[in-house]
């Protein structure tokens, strides 16, 4: 390795790594697209296209908070319901003033749902990240709890007037006759016409990746590490804690409302229960599955698991089972000491060269 | 290091005024006074006083469980001192927290490593460097000209930092899979990355052979003459200890014994007591 | 008001008791179990089969779901968290949502999510009716009343465990020093084993408690309560035996009146946003003592 230690050698490793995350969403899609054009994409998968799009951003998003970040935020759906509602709204308003067409809604939609999960994300972080470990994640928890309760009170209405709100019932809304409801309490969103495509999903995920692979690899991405490996070194070191923790934090909330209203104007109604602790949790199986800290992983492992249960229907029934024996014994796997002096060993015998050099 | 040495030239430096240029090594750098510290109705550390020169290896020194490390804790602000004040070059470091204390000026290492354990060795020395990259995030995602510039410049930095211990062949090595020894040498170097004014070390010469301790203390002396900064070391090892620090301060159940040069504290009954009633400990 | 204070009281003494499992694993294990909240679940179907289906006595069956609710609670911890002693708190974590997933799935496939109805187990003593006559009745259930002298009960037993027994003792120590504890020949592994069966075994107990006074059991009977439980170990201070009574009756109390003069749907919310703003204002909880870290 003859530029091993030149900036430039250094800087294509790093950029290469981020090739291939980009190369494998290419790859999907054109994948997908010759097969739904040669007419072999059932109706069920094509139905998944988006949800895949969505699970894949909200993993890279919570893996952001795991893996970077080393925090464990349970509440993520929050972030992802915030952005579906408020994206949800957006675009009924835009269609109701007359914006029919799909792309700008699309757009607009996502970028208020990011910026409101956003701003979620800095009222809960200001609190939650005080906290740490265990606590820190019951209290993601919880305000994806409250988050969730909130939610299944508030009607939303649009007239010429603008937005109505109410957290009672519709009535209240104050809304002229010839308005349109838009959320309607534990209802959730109804009537929303559908503005996501396979497309724009593929183009966020990108977006997603340049996002988080450019900042990983930054100053701040290395603080951000460097506080999940040591805080109290990383303070000697000169680094504010708070304020890099708050940045991993609030960059995974944005992306997880991008996340949330690609996801829900892919339906035409959707509930605030849809985004629940369960789902929380689904996407930290991904996260968990793909490999805390590995962005590759997070992409592959949203898109089978998402696809895989639409496969085997039949075993529908032991899928959540499989999923809390896959936890716990991948972080066994990967956690204890025995086992991982195991494969230290049996890489060891793979790399001999780079075991070597460390050892001396 | 006037050409003439007759006549004295002056600097203004903060707190005392004016001082022989002559003298700026030994101006204070890190000044503390009655410093003391409560954990739950126990004094840890009482009436600790120490004025550390601009450019002096200082020892502290003192059995077990004496209290060296809380005293390291509390100049860097690790904890907070329940009585006394600390002068960092000149300022008061009152109500800042561990990183304002470095970004004041003051690194330092840990008696037990702490790296991080997950980065490159560059990447652990690059952290220490962070407050001296200067570059936005938005310029950092969009990968703007300034990135780039300034990470060359933080790349070269690391390994120039990196050769003071032989090291820069290590840059893309994991930190926990190295040795101990090169952990600690690791260790220094980051902190030293971070271009304080004091650097404290924690046991630097743990676990090291006598031929490391010597090369060890070579490199201290190095770190001090080329950086010019003051170094304050806890360390068990006597022969270091007495072969580089220039003051030595020995602390016994919290609070200093005894002070003065390597000799004086050396031939010190006082000291001497201390060690040898630690013994049957 | 009396009457909402009365069952706030009766809610909080099952939260106390499920926060007494979580505080004392917690103390420990240093670990939060996130599984608790779903042995109380699988307590409440072992009493149940026991009673229902094999037509057992109530005392026997709840006998045998202690027994279950401890052997559970004793190959969670050999089989789950053993391997991961000296793991991050994050990878831990991870593996107890992994585990109650895995209780609550289990669960589902055996019992299936149709809501099963739990016989009260617990109104073998008569109810108390106050202001007798008056017009402004108020009763108080036979359970109200076995749930609170239950959950006085268990934390005066606890108190005098961990303090007289030697096993007790053991326990204190580990909490304090692991590896201290350890070097002075307590065996770490048992203790800790201890605690997961001590823990289990009265989440059994707050599983029929629970199902009798509100007698719908479904494989996530025990998750909600369990989060609530956890948040009520914290307010009390995480650690403390008295702390857990003290925060499973505050937060009881606090969840019916939010209930009642706040609004059904948003009584969780407002359980939650407590946790929050106490962790804030006082995160070592209402009787905890703070812990300094070592550098």
């Amino acid at each position: 390795m003859p530029n091993k230690n030149t900036f430039l050698g250094k800087a294509n490793k790093n950029s290469l790594k981020g090739l291939i995350n980009y190369g494998i969403i290419v790859v999907f899609f054109a994948v997908i697209t010759i097969v739904k054009g040669a007419g072999g994409l059932s109706n069920a998968l094509e139905g998944q296209l988006i949800p895949i799009c969505a699970y894949i951003i909200m993993a890279l998003s919570l893996n952001l908070v795991v893996g970077i970040s080393g925090e464990l935020s349970l509440g993520h759906a929050g972030f992802m319901s915030v952005g579906a509602f408020t994206g949800v709204i957006v675009a009924g308003a835009m269609k109701y003033h007359g914006v029919n067409a799909n792309a700008p809604r699309l757009i607009v939609a996502i970028i208020v749902g990011a910026i409101f999960a956003g701003a979620a994300g800095i009222l809960i972080g200001i609190p939650v990240l005080r906290l740490r470990g265990d606590y820190l994640a019951i209290v993601t928890l919880a305000f994806g709890e409250i988050i969730k309760n909130v939610l299944n009170c508030l009607y939303v209405g649009v007239d010429a007037k603008g937005l109505h709100f109410s957290v009672t019932d519709e009535v209240h809304m104050d809304m002229a006759a010839n308005g349109t409801t838009l959320v309607r309490g534990p209802m959730g969103a109804v009537g929303i016409s559908k503005a996501s495509t396979f497309l724009a999903g593929i183009i966020l995920i990108v977006l997603v990746l340049f996002v988080i692979q450019n900042l990983v690899n930054s100053r701040t991405g290395r603080a951000i590490m460097a506080i999940r490996d040591n805080r109290i070194a990383a303070e000697a070191s000169g680094i504010n804690v708070t304020k890099y923790k708050m940045i991993a934090f609030v960059t995974s909330a944005v992306i997880a409302g991008a996340a949330g209203a690609l996801y829900a104007l892919n339906y035409s109604t959707i509930v605030p229960k849809k985004f629940d602790f369960n789902t929380s949790i689904l996407v930290l199986v991904f996260v968990v599955l793909g490999g805390i800290g590995n962005m590759t992983g997070s992409i592959i492992a949203a898109a089978l698991l998402t696809v895989l249960p639409e496969l085997f229907r039949q075993f529908q029934d032991y899928r959540m089972l499989v999923y809390a024996i896959v936890l716990i014994l991948v972080m066994i796997a990967t956690n204890n000491e025995r086992i991982r002096a195991f494969w230290k060993k049996l890489t060891g015998v793979f790399s001999g060269k780079k075991g070597g050099a460390a050892n001396e | 290091m006037s050409n003439n040495p007759n006549e004295t030239r002056y600097v203004e430096v903060p707190g005392p005024g004016r001082i022989p240029e002559r003298d700026m090594g030994k101006r204070p750098v890190l000044e503390a006074s009655h410093l003391g510290i409560d954990f739950g109705g126990l004094t840890a550390v009482d009436e600790f006083n120490i004025a550390i020169g601009a450019t002096e290896i200082g020892g502290l020194i003192g059995p077990n469980g004496a209290g060296k490390t809380t005293v390291f804790n509390l100049l860097t602000k690790v904890y907070q001192p329940t009585r006394g004040v600390i002068m960092l070059d000149g300022k008061d470091t009152h109500g800042m927290n561990t990183t304002q204390a470095n970004k004041a000026g003051i690194a330092r290492t840990f008696q037990n490593i702490r790296l991080f354990d997950k980065l490159t060795v560059e990447e652990n020395v690059k952290i220490g460097l962070h407050n001296h990259i200067r570059y936005h995030l938005p310029e950092a995602v969009l990968r703007l000209p300034g990135y780039w510039k300034e990470e060359k410049k933080a790349h070269e930095k690391a390994l120039e930092l990196l050769d003071i211990f032989d090291m820069a062949d290590m840059a893309d090595v994991k930190s926990s899979s190295l040795p101990y020894g090169a952990q600690r040498r690791l260790e220094i170097v980051r902190a030293l990355a971070t271009q304080p004014k004091v650097l404290l070390l924690d046991e630097p010469a743990a676990g090291m052979n006598p031929s490391e301790t010597e090369e060890l203390m070579n490199n201290i002396r190095k770190i001090r003459d080329t950086f010019n900064i003051a170094i304050l070391l806890i360390e068990h090892d006597m022969n270091l200890v007495m072969g580089i620090c220039e003051n030595i301060i020995v602390l016994n159940f919290g609070k200093i014994i005894a002070k003065g040069t390597p000799r004086e504290i050396q031939n010190d009954p006082k000291v001497i007591e201390a060690y040898l009633g630690s013994q049957d400990e | 008001m009396l009457n909402y204070l009365i069952s706030g009281i009766s809610l909080g003494s099952v939260y106390a008791i499920i926060a007494l499992g979580y505080t004392m694993v917690y103390g420990i294990a240093k670990m939060l179990n996130f599984a608790h909240g779903d042995v109380i679940m699988v307590g409440g179907y072992a009493a149940f089969c026991a009673g229902t289906y094999l037509g057992w006595p109530v005392p026997l069956a709840i006998l045998f779901s202690m027994m279950i609710c401890t052997i559970l609670g004793i190959v969670i911890e050999k089989l789950a968290y053993k391997p991961l002693r000296s793991a991050t708190s994050l990878a831990v974590l991870i593996t107890a949502i992994g585990v109650s997933y895995f209780l609550q799935n289990i669960a589902l496939l055996i019992w299936t999510s149709n809501p099963k109805a739990f016989p009260n187990m617990v109104n073998f003593i008569p109810s108390i009716v106050l202001n007798k006559g008056t017009g402004s009745e108020i009763t108080i259930s036979s359970t109200t009343i076995v749930t609170i002298i239950a959950s006085i009960l268990i934390m005066v037993a606890l108190t005098l465990f961990t303090g007289k027994t030697k096993i007790g003792k053991a326990m204190r120590a580990v909490s304090e020093d692991k590896g201290a504890a350890q070097l002075m020949g307590i065996n770490v592994n048992a203790t800790i084993s201890v605690t997961f069966a001590i823990g289990s075994g009265l989440a059994a107990i707050a599983g029929v408690l629970l199902c009798s006074a509100y007698p719908t059991l479904m494989p996530t009977t025990g998750s909600m309560p369990g989060i609530k439980a956890f948040t009520a170990a914290v307010l009390g201070g995480i650690g403390s035996i008295p702390g857990a009574m003290l925060g499973g009756i505050l937060l009881g109390i606090l969840e019916k009146f939010a209930q009642a003069y706040i609004s059904t749907q948003l009584s969780d919310a407002v359980v939650f946003a407590a946790l929050i703003v106490v962790l804030l204002v006082k995160p070592t909880g209402l009787l905890g003592k703070k812990v300094m870290e070592k550098v």
